[in-house]
């Protein structure tokens, strides 16, 4: 479990609302492998930090799950935009695994201009005993050479590299915002807030646009996409969301082009809960398949909803994440917390989703109990190997002793990102600079 | 964008906010009595301008960003045009300029007073009741205490000569704002027509191309310009939506509002655009409005603002 105590405290909400202050340590991501082995988080400073899950010990068979850092290294460096005279952040907005086909590592990471694919490789063997080199590398005087010798390979202490394998630029005019990795583990799309670009992992050079919202004026532009996923199964098929609430299901076999959608998921609005926030609160920070390909989740400011993909009309489950915060809005939209971007996640068998909040809380809904439940991921709260408490917030009236109180929330705390073990009840929640992993007890 | 020439319907029924709560709780029951409804209305109204403020503060801002997060700025202008399309319908946009003499007249004669219904309303269809204008009117009145008086003043008289008047409008109904002089109670007919007028010209005037079109914008609409350039600062930005030149033609006291907020320099609000405006004119607010001199005058300052907003 990393624990960095530096916490850089910036007073000043504006700078810390608009990313303007460079706090390198807060994760900006976190993601686990196709096995669950590795877990990748990236932060705002552009590294890539993979921890390893501990090999089963037979002595202390209570350690099993535990991850230990297995490699870092800085996958996006800040660069400047000459042309248009900007800075291009080195923030990881996003880490996606692709499926282990050899003893490497795979994976995507993207900043809001830049995909790169990380290959993570383990070397514990060096070869020694060249003939034109020394062992440090040098180049030998070819006069000293008497003799020709085999090169041996020599056992060392293991050694986990990281080298970025491709680099694919110059396909984004807007920022980067999600990626994805096909099932066909060919291609990969990336989005941004008007786009949507195909890529061939072995193509750097070129990349087709399969969605383009951009209107001819952009003053005309009311709508941006906000996410987009693959379909899990279905190589052809992908989802994209949008800042106005709805999903689009787009069929890749019917058009080079994908205008026009084959899907659209959309809930009508209640006229009674209307406000000036409607469109603010709806907008889609987050869609996800679920692993059976059957739904899709989608995450909005105050609910996460369920859609079976034969229903468009409607969701087929919402959940309330923090309903609590629909009275305070107008302050939340001044602090532009409103704009928070939270992600959404399954678990292993698509029967409990999580999703984070505020306060350093994360809400975990079962979908078949209907049962849901508030954790925090604190330090003080959770000593390795504690078990975590449901946490409760009251809303007006008397509160009791170990609930807290809507008005003493703490905005500026927030969990966007998390993710869960694709097969075990065990999840990993970015909570500003620290990462918690929470594990089922084990007897 | 909106239907024009529907004639309004008022009526003087216990309001109820239309479109929801500004902070979501806030929407209490429609009150039983004039005056309560007419509080909540107020209230409700208060609200509704403080967050147009804050959300053409934060368009502002984001302009002043070389890539400004497209989402946010995206959801916040939307937010604009939703409110401004809700005043619309009640009125509130169209008869801001006459605020302050609305806050002196009685209530009653202002409810009586169809001329200020003659603005389209798509309320009705909408089905939505109008809000008494005499609140709305209140509203201002407490609004221009907020912020600091002589200058501003001044600097509404230098705008005014600036924006190529019309000759049939009497400048007056430019100042009319909440700062201006106060124009009695009968001038409304004249401005109701003027504004009318003037959203014509500005259409006909879009075709003349961007300059052409800057001229005719009265600067808040620059402003308005600018915050929807946002999303756009590789290409110039086209003839503005007249629509949106409407949207934004009167945000004066938000805008100096914000400026005290950000600048945090309260007795200072010549900051920004407006500041340049004056700076780069030569004319003092004694000057007559040449439409050729403003025409190079806005130009510098298009370009100067160009440069400092790095578009």
């Amino acid at each position: 479990m990393e624990e960095e105590s530096d916490t850089r405290k910036i007073n000043n909400s504006f700078l810390r609302d608009h990313n303007y202050a460079t706090e390198a340590d807060i994760i900006s991501t976190v993601e686990f492998n196709s096995s669950g082995e590795l877990l990748a988080t990236g932060d705002k400073g552009g590294r890539v930090v993979v921890f390893q899950r501990e090999q089963e010990s037979k002595t202390q068979p209570q350690r099993r799950g535990e991850y230990n850092v297995y490699s870092t290294f800085q996958s996006h460096e800040p660069e400047f935009d000459y042309l248009k005279s900007l800075e291009i952040e080195e923030k990881i907005n996003k880490i996606k695994w692709l499926p282990q086909q050899n003893a490497a590592y795979f994976l995507l990471s993207t900043n809001d201009k830049t995909v790169k694919l990380w290959k993570i490789s383990e070397r514990d063997k060096r070869p020694e005993g060249y003939n034109l080199k020394d062992d440090d590398g040098r180049i030998r005087d070819p006069s000293t050479i008497t003799s020709l010798r085999v090169p041996v390979l020599q056992p060392m202490d293991l050694m986990v590299e990281a080298t970025a394998r491709r680099v694919f630029s110059n396909a984004h005019t807007y920022h980067i915002n999600s990626i994805s990795v096909n099932s066909d583990l060919q291609t990969f799309i990336s989005t941004d807030d008007l786009r949507v670009n195909l890529w061939n992992l072995e193509i750097t050079d070129r990349s087709f646009n399969i969605v383009d919202i951009k209107p001819a004026n952009m003053e005309e532009l009311t709508e941006v996409i906000t996410s987009a996923e693959f379909h899990p199964q279905h190589c052809h098929t992908f989802a994209y969301s949008s800042s106005k609430g709805s999903i689009r299901l787009c069929d890749m076999r019917q058009a080079a082009l994908c205008d026009r959608h084959c899907k659209y998921f959309e809930e009508p609005e209640d006229p009674s809960t209307r406000s000036f926030f409607s469109e603010i609160i709806s907008s889609i920070s987050d869609v996800k398949f679920s692993h059976n390909g059957r739904y899709l989740m989608t995450r909005d400011y105050l609910t996460v909803k369920v859609w079976d993909l034969q229903m468009e009309n409607k969701p087929l489950e919402t959940y309330q994440v923090h309903d609590y915060l629909r009275g305070k809005l107008c302050s939340l939209y001044e602090n532009d917390c409103i704009f928070d971007k939270f992600e959404c996640v399954w678990n292993g068998s698509d029967s409990v989703i999580m999703t984070g909040s505020y306060n350093n809380f994360f809400r975990m809904f079962d979908r078949n109990t209907k049962r849901d439940v508030t954790l925090e991921a604190s330090r003080e709260n959770s000593k390795p190997r504690a078990i975590l408490k449901p946490r409760k917030v009251c809303v007006g009236g008397k509160r009791r002793k170990d609930e807290i109180s809507v008005d003493s929330l703490d905005f500026s705390k927030k969990i966007l990102h998390t993710t869960w073990h694709p097969h075990e009840n065990i999840i990993a929640v970015a909570a500003t600079n620290n990462l918690y992993i929470f594990q089922d007890k084990v007897n | 964008m909106f239907p024009k020439g529907t004639k309004r319907k008022f009526s003087d029924s216990g309001e109820e906010p239309a479109g929801g709560g500004g902070g979501g709780g806030e929407q209490g029951p429609a009150a039983p009595s004039a005056a309560a409804a007419r509080a909540l209305t107020s209230s409700y109204s208060l609200q509704r301008q403080s967050l147009l403020d804050m959300s053409l503060i934060k368009l502002q801002l984001c302009h002043m960003l070389v890539e400004p997060n497209l989402c946010r700025s995206v959801l916040i202008a939307n937010t604009v045009r939703q409110i401004q399309e809700e005043m619309t319908q009640d009125g509130t946009w169209q008869i801001m300029t006459q605020a302050l003499a609305a806050a002196q007249c009685p209530a009653d004669r202002l409810v009586a007073t169809e001329v200020l219904c003659r603005q389209t309303d798509p309320a009705a269809q909408a089905g939505q009741s109008p809000k008494p204008f005499s609140v709305v009117g209140l509203e201002e009145g407490y609004h221009s205490e907020e912020v600091v008086m002589e200058g501003e003043v001044e600097t509404e008289v230098t705008m005014s000569t600036l924006s190529a008047v019309p000759p049939q409008l009497s400048s007056a109904s430019y100042l009319a704002g909440p700062f201006g002089m106060g124009p009695c109670w009968e001038d409304e007919e004249d401005d109701g027509g003027c504004d009318e007028d003037e959203e014509e010209d500005s259409e006909e005037c879009a075709s003349e191309g961007e300059d052409g079109e800057r001229d005719r914008l009265s600067p808040d609409s620059r402003t308005g310009e600018q915050v929807f350039g946002t999303f756009e600062i590789k290409h110039p930005a086209p003839p503005a939506d007249p629509a949106l030149e409407e949207l934004f033609s009167d945000v004066d006291p938000s805008y100096y509002d914000l400026d005290t907020v950000l600048t945090g320099m309260q007795s200072a609000p010549k900051m920004g655009p407006y500041d340049l405006l004056e700076n780069l004119s030569s004319h003092g607010p004694t000057a007559l409005s040449s439409s050729s001199n403003c025409r190079s005058d806005l130009n510098e300052l298009d370009h100067i603002m160009e440069i400092i907003v790095g578009s």
